[in-house]
C-alpha cells in the first residue's frame, strides 16, 4: 500500500522559489500564470496489513510529527494504492 | 563555566564554538555527540552551525529526534542555559524550543558575509556586556526568520528579539535585512531568556584576527550572567 503526502508552504509564508518558478513560466510565454507554490512529494510504502483508514490516520501523524513543519506548511495525505 | 559543544553528523563549527570559548575565553569545554545523553556537569550548551542530518527533509528536522535533544530539552526546561546558531537555531525552532521557524532566503541564495547586528535586548542573559552593536558573519540558505502574526507580537511584546540586521551605525531599516526576516530578526530568545537561537555566527568574530572581535561579547556575557546567577 502506498501512500502520497503532499506538503505545500501555507497560504500567507512567502515562497521565493514559487515566485521564482512563476516568473521562469512568465518569461517562456505561460501568461496565464498568476501565483506558484512549490512544495513537495512523499510517497511512503505501508505494511499491506493496515485498513485504508487506519494508514491514512497513520499518515497524519507522519506529517505532523515529521513530514511537515506546521509553523510554515499544510499538508494532505492520500492512499495511492 | 563549563560548556558543551553538541556534535551532530554534519556539525561543521563545533570547533569553532570550542575554540572560542575554551582557547579564547578561557573556559571548560567538551564535546557531546548526538548520540550521548550525559549533559551532567554542563552550564551551557551551544549547538553549532552546519549542516545536521545533510540538512534532510528540512535544516534541522531530523536533529530533533537525535538522543541529544532529549537531554536538551530537560537542560533547557530546567534553566540551563542553551544557544544555537544558525544550523542550531534551526535546529532549536524544529525542535519547539523556540518560535517560529527559518525559511529560504527571500533572494533564494546562500548569503556568506559579515552583518552588523542591533542588540534589541541589552538585558538578556547573551547580551549584558555586549556593544549596541556586534559585527558577524552570516552563512546561510534558510535564515528567513517567519512566525505567524500573533507570536511575532508577543517575541516583541516581551523583548524576546534580541538581534536584529542593521546598518554599520545601527541604524534599523530593511534595506540591511539579508534575507527577509520577518522584522529583521537575527536572533531570539525564549521567554525565559535561558535558550537563544540566532543565524550569525558570533564566533567567527571572536578575536581580533578574525574582524573587531565583538562576537566575543556574547560568550563573555554569558558567562558573566553564569557567575552573577551562582553569586
Amino acid at each position: 500500500m502506498r501512500l502520497r503526502v503532499h506538503v505545500t508552504p501555507r497560504a500567507g509564508v512567502l515562497d521565493p522559489q514559487g515566485a521564482a518558478v512563476a516568473e521562469g513560466l512568465r518569461h517562456l510565454g505561460f501568461d496565464g500564470v498568476d501565483s506558484v507554490r512549490v512544495g513537495k512529494v512523499i510517497d511512503l510504502v505501508v505494511a499491506d496489513g493496515l485498513s485504508p483508514d487506519d494508514a491514512v490516520a497513520a499518515g497524519r501523524k507522519m506529517a505532523e510529527q515529521l513530514l511537515c513543519n506546521l509553523v510554515v506548511e499544510d499538508y494532505t495525505v492520500e492512499l495511492v494504492d | 563555566m563549563r560548556f558543551g559543544i553538541v556534535t551532530f553528523p554534519g556539525s561543521n563549527c563545533d570547533h569553532d564554538a570550542y575554540h572560542v570559548v575554551s582557547h579564547v575565553l578561557g573556559q571548560e569545554a567538551r564535546f557531546v555527540w548526538h548520540k550521548d545523553r550525559d549533559l551532567s556537569g554542563l552550564d551551557c550548551v551551544v549547538l553549532p552551525g552546519g549542516f545536521s542530518y545533510g540538512d534532510y527533509l528540512r535544516c534541522g528536522a531530523i536533529a530533533q529526534f537525535s538522543p541529544v535533544m532529549e537531554s536538551i530539552r530537560e537542560f533547557a526546561a530546567a534553566g540551563g542555559y542553551v544557544v544555537g546558531i544558525c544550523n542550531g537555531f534551526q535546529v532549536l525552532t524544529e525542535s519547539g524550543l523556540l518560535p517560529g521557524a527559518l525559511l529560504r532566503n527571500n533572494d533564494l541564495q546562500f548569503i556568506c558575509e559579515d552583518k552588523t547586528l542591533l542588540v534589541a535586548n541589552g538585558h538578556t542573559p547573551w547580551t549584558v556586556l555586549c556593544p549596541e552593536t556586534i559585527i558577524a558573519p552570516i552563512a546561510h540558505h534558510d535564515g528567513c526568520y517567519y512566525a505567524d502574526e500573533d507570536t511575532l507580537m508577543r517575541l516583541e511584546d516581551n523583548g524576546q528579539v534580541v538581534f536584529r540586521y542593521a546598518g554599520r551605525d545601527g541604524g534599523e531599516g530593511d534595506e540591511h535585512n539579508p534575507n527577509g526576516s520577518l522584522n529583521n530578526i537575527a536572533g531570539i530568545c525564549n521567554e525565559a531568556g535561558n535558550v537563544l537561537g540566532m543565524m550569525p555566527h558570533p564566533e567567527r568574530n571572536a578575536e581580533a584576527a578574525l574582524g573587531d572581535g565583538s562576537g566575543a561579547s556574547l560568550f563573555r556575557s554569558i558567562i558573566h550572567s553564569f557567575v552573577e546567577g551562582r553569586a
